[in-house]
């Protein structure tokens, strides 16, 4: 089951080694239970000594027990958080090419205003764009992109972190 | 110190305490086998790579200590994936040198090349490629802190010739001892959880119909005496896995043996009725458990092991701790000491009853053979157990021998039993038992094989020959894949496809003698004793004893496959007995 088709989906945020082959170990655990990937964000921590990768598998938390422990056994494989989205920031970023007659491409740029997305790069019949934002905002204006005729389209996959606590001791230190 | 990348590996494998090399040199691996010659490591030549690996596997459960098998790069690295999935199941601590190319040509399909730590990645605890010579001390220094701690298991370290070549420039390093490890991943706790214990305490001294389910990580952890201890201070019985055979002596009344699917029907039944399983070092393989759903209904569950992977992955535990056995499992006999010790245990006596009726009505049976009839294997193995040291180590193949051997022996004694549990790697027991005897040479080797399984490995006889391993072999000749044949005829309406070998080709003692061994053949029950002694007293060549034995003859009891264990097949004999 995937998330398209309904299922739940996962996000783990795995802290490893910055070593070769490691990504090739994380996703070896996957493929080998037959869990597809569904979003892979991999990029060094500001500690150069590790990367972070953002996963995000379409499989509900039961299965995924046994996954997560046995990445837990790689050597490499620092620390695991599994993220529930609706205790987490999530972002995710994405550039697209989209037909752009002439004609049409105030459309276009209506939507780039609401979205408060970027226009990157003007040709003379398509536009590339960006936007940042949470997966389902970037959904959102992918689908309203696609009847325009997205030539190209490039998601990151999404990078989340933790929400912060909101509420303050008491009393509040300075 | 200036040396070379070769130098440097010899070196650091000393270091590692290291007094033996199962391997065989070929193109990539050729530089170190140069330095080996002015090693104080003693290096023993196999005739297949596959039998360097089983050797360095048999070493470490006869010895504890890790096994180290060193082979060439490309065919060499396959023909030896089979020990390393072979001993990452059982948890076996192991280091495996392979050659590879240069480091230039990795990915050029260069001659000889494979991608050694790709393949190995998912049979290996942690496998590593040495891109610089200067790295090769802190990586072995490395791979035998993980290979042998935690969890132990089988570590690959891949080395490009160029980095051990005394003609490359990129071998030259500088020598250094390495002090610590950076592992930042890889944190191994030994000690368990205190107030979890306290809690497996407390269940311990609520049960009614206790057991102690015990694996693998109590010899991994040697932690034989530890159980021992918490054995007798609460009466509760001990089953030991067939991972666990000598960890708990055979011979000691609480014991009742191997359960599983060909264990004995005790043990087997007595944990279905139980109340509480407390599982040492033991993951509910689906040959103890049988149908999962079905398994100790009944029964909390302790479960203590060094992974916690291992915690919860079968079946979910009322109380899970993750440490050594060993430790947790003394921890534990003092939280139980606190409570009151013995005097804390419950009345057990109707338990004891039940358990000492079924020991009654149901041991180990089998009809001995009359008139000419066959030998029977089960009498063979009763034989060599009476007339072998206690402390015999005996190694075994895979298949209905090695289910008789575990039935029929008495480990009395820890890291007496050698075998291949979690893979069942046929051909397993020669190389295995010519590792055991480098490891324990003042100890008495036996390999009990199969015929199916003798012609996988039988040319390491060559090695046991020429390297001076007198070991012992009892050969098992049922002219059969004995236990395929089995399931064929309980499970397949005996529609027997691809199971029989021939009884008489290869001629086993034609062929032992070729290889280098005294080659003996028994046909019947009254040469088997002498036979037997014969063998014993041979201690410069090896032996191979061929029993011929009876084709047909079964394993019992077994839980068939995909079945509860309450529905075991017991012997024809037994059928009738209330259970």
């Amino acid at each position: 089951m995937t998330a398209a088709d309904g299922g739940g989906t996962t996000t783990l945020v795995v802290r490893v080694e910055n070593k070769a082959g490691v990504l090739a170990r994380v996703a070896g655990l996957f493929a080998r239970r037959g869990f597809n990937i569904e979003s892979l964000a991999v990029a060094p921590t500001d500690d150069e000594r590790f990367s972070r990768l953002t996963i995000v598998v379409g499989v509900d938390a039961a299965p995924m027990e046994q996954v997560v422990k046995q990445l837990d056994k790689l050597v490499n494989v620092v620390d695991i958080q599994e993220l529930n989205p609706a205790v987490s920031v999530e972002r995710e970023l994405m550039m697209a090419t989209v037909r752009a007659d002439p004609s049409i491409r105030g459309q276009i740029l209506d939507l780039v205003r609401v979205f408060q997305a970027t226009v990157l790069n003007v040709g003379y019949d398509e536009i590339m764009v960006s936007l940042t934002g949470s997966p389902s905002r970037v959904d959102d204006f992918e689908d309203l992109l696609r009847p325009y005729g997205i030539v190209d389209v490039q998601r990151t996959g999404k990078v989340a972190l933790p929400k912060l606590v909101k509420s303050a001791p008491d009393p509040l230190t300075p | 110190m200036n040396m070379n990348g070769g130098q440097a590996l010899m070196k650091a494998l000393e270091n590692e305490g290291v007094d033996i090399l199962f391997g065989l040199p070929g193109g990539a691996i050729l530089p170190v086998y140069d330095p080996l010659i002015d090693s104080s490591i003693r290096h023993v030549l196999v005739r297949h790579e596959q039998g360097a690996g089983h050797m360095a596997e048999g070493y470490a459960h006869a010895t504890g200590r890790p096994g180290v098998a060193m082979v060439t790069s490309g065919p060499a690295a396959t023909n030896i994936v089979t020990p390393l999935c072979d001993a990452y199941m059982d948890s076996i601590p192991m280091v495996v040198v392979t050659g590879q190319v240069p480091y230039a040509a990795i990915g050029t399909d260069a001659f000889q090349e494979c991608d050694t730590t790709g393949i190995t990645m998912s049979v290996t605890k942690h496998n590593y490629l040495v891109t610089e010579a200067a790295d090769i001390p802190q990586v072995i220094h490395d791979a035998f802190y993980i290979a042998t701690t935690g969890r132990p298991g089988p570590v690959l370290v891949d080395i490009p010739k160029d980095i051990v070549d005394p003609n490359n420039p990129r071998s030259a390093m500088e020598w250094y001892t390495p002090d610590s490890h950076d592992l930042p991943g890889y944190l191994p706790n030994q000690a368990g959880d205190a107030e979890l214990i306290r809690q497996a305490a407390k269940l311990i001294c609520e049960a009614e119909r206790p057991v102690l389910y015990t694996g693998g990580g109590i010899l991994k952890s040697r932690g034989a005496e530890a159980l021992l201890e918490l054995a007798e201070l609460t009466g509760i019985h001990v089953v030991t896995t067939l991972m666990n055979r000598g960890g708990f002596p055979d011979d000691h009344p609480l014991c009742l043996g191997m359960p599983g699917m060909h264990g004995n029907y005790t043990a087997v039944t007595a944990m279905q009725e139980s109340d509480l399983l407390i599982a040492l070092g033991a993951r509910f393989d689906d040959r103890v458990t049988g149908k999962v759903a079905g398994f100790a209904p009944l029964a909390k569950i302790i479960h203590v092991d060094i992974d916690s992977a291992e915690l919860g992955k079968v079946r979910r535990p009322d109380v899970a701790i993750q440490g050594d056995c060993r430790v947790v499992i003394e921890e534990l006999v003092k939280a139980l000491k606190e409570m009151g010790g013995r005097e804390a245990q419950p009345d057990r006596n109707q338990w004891r009853s039940r358990i000492s009726g079924w020991q009654e009505r149901f041991p180990l049976t089998y009809e001995q053979s009359k008139g000419d009839e066959m030998l029977k294997p089960q009498y063979v193995l009763e034989q060599l157990r009476d007339s072998t040291p206690s402390d015999t180590i005996v190694a075994s193949g895979v298949g209905q021998h090695q289910m008789w051997t575990s039935q029929y022996w008495k480990f009395n004694h820890p890291y007496t039993w050698v075998n291949s549990g979690g893979l069942g790697t046929m051909g397993f027991a020669i190389p295995a038992a010519i590792g055991a005897k480098a490891g324990r040479p003042d100890r008495m080797v036996w390999a009990v094989d199969g015929d199916g399984c003798f012609q996988m490995t039988a040319q390491e006889l060559v090695t046991a020959a020429t390297e001076g391993f007198p070991i012992k072999v009892a050969l098992i000749n049922n002219a059969y894949l004995g236990m395929v044949r089995q399931w064929q005829e309980m499970f397949y309406e005996e529609r027997y496809s691809e199971v029989y070998l021939t009884r008489d080709v290869p001629d086993y003692k034609m062929w032992a003698e070729a290889l280098g061994c005294v080659g003996l053949r028994v046909e019947s029950p009254e040469e088997v004793g002498p036979a037997i002694a014969q063998a014993n007293e041979i201690n410069d060549q090896p032996v191979v004893v061929e029993f011929r034995c009876e084709a047909e003859e079964n394993v019992f009891p077994m839980v068939p496959a995909g079945m509860s264990n309450s529905d075991m097949v017991v012997d024809p004999s037994q059928r009738d007995q209330p259970r």
